[in-house]
């Protein structure tokens, strides 16, 4: 039986469960963190410099936008590892079976949002 | 005769393989990190400046360094290989990240040795 292609598929349409979305989530967190490596390494270098750029990056990074920014990053660089903890698992054939998959996937979602959650409180 | 594609995977064991290792290597730095923070008294200029005067500090954070962008590199090319369809272009934002990268190693040496 031919089905009619080409097919097109709706995003909106489409239900996600999570291990797809931890995985999506793993993409563009990556691309994010690769596109945020400047900010990264000026910001390392701000901090050896001397007294006075360590105590500017400190002003800088006060900022409220900048606040958010980085725990944005934060939340981005915790997903993207515990994500990638997870792979490595698979790729051990642990947590191959649909429950542990599923689990695992929640696992990794709750923990990267509490550590940014914590973070932010502790931030603020 | 066989039918190879200018640009496309690589056969990519060796890819595969690399994006495992260094993903490992900045598990493990990130761990060590994080104990070197929580053992600093506070974090003011001269305690953190101090951490990072010590020798093995700069080479695993070289070493975390390099890997970081071996990594990004596999990654980024992976994610343009999925969705730029025009070989121009893709070869293009390849030889922009790779530049942009070397860069970031440059900069990554002058920060760690030229402080």
């Amino acid at each position: 039986m031919n089905k009619p292609r080409p097919k097109y598929l709706n995003l909106f349409q489409i239900r996600f469960p999570v291990m797809a979305i931890v995985s999506g989530m793993h993409r563009i967190s990556g691309a994010v963190l690769f596109l945020f490596l400047p900010l990264f390494l000026w910001m390392l270098q701000m901090s050896l410099e001397s007294r006075q750029s360590f105590e500017a990056l400190r002003a800088v990074a006060a900022n409220p936008f900048m606040k958010l920014v980085l725990l944005g990053l934060l939340w981005g660089y915790v997903h993207h590892l515990c994500a990638g903890i997870r792979h490595l698992a698979l790729d051990l054939h642990i947590g191959t079976e649909l429950a542990g998959a599923r689990l695992s996937s929640m696992v990794v979602m709750v923990v990267s949002i509490g550590v940014t959650l914590g973070a932010g409180v502790a931030l603020w | 005769m066989v039918n190879r594609q200018v640009v496309g995977a690589h056969y990519g064991l060796r890819d595969w393989l690399a994006q495992r290792v260094t993903a490992v290597v900045m598990i493990i730095y990130t761990l060590i990190l994080l104990g070197m923070l929580a053992m600093l008294p506070r974090i003011d200029f001269w305690h953190w400046k101090a951490l990072w005067t010590v020798d093995v500090m700069r080479y695993a954070t070289a070493v975390f360094l390099v890997s970081l962008f071996y990594h990004c590199w596999v990654g980024v090319r992976n994610i343009f290989m999925d969705y730029i369809k025009d070989t121009g272009l893709r070869l293009t934002l390849h030889a922009i990240v790779i530049l942009a990268l070397t860069w970031y190693a440059a900069w990554s040496l002058q920060i760690l040795w030229g402080m």
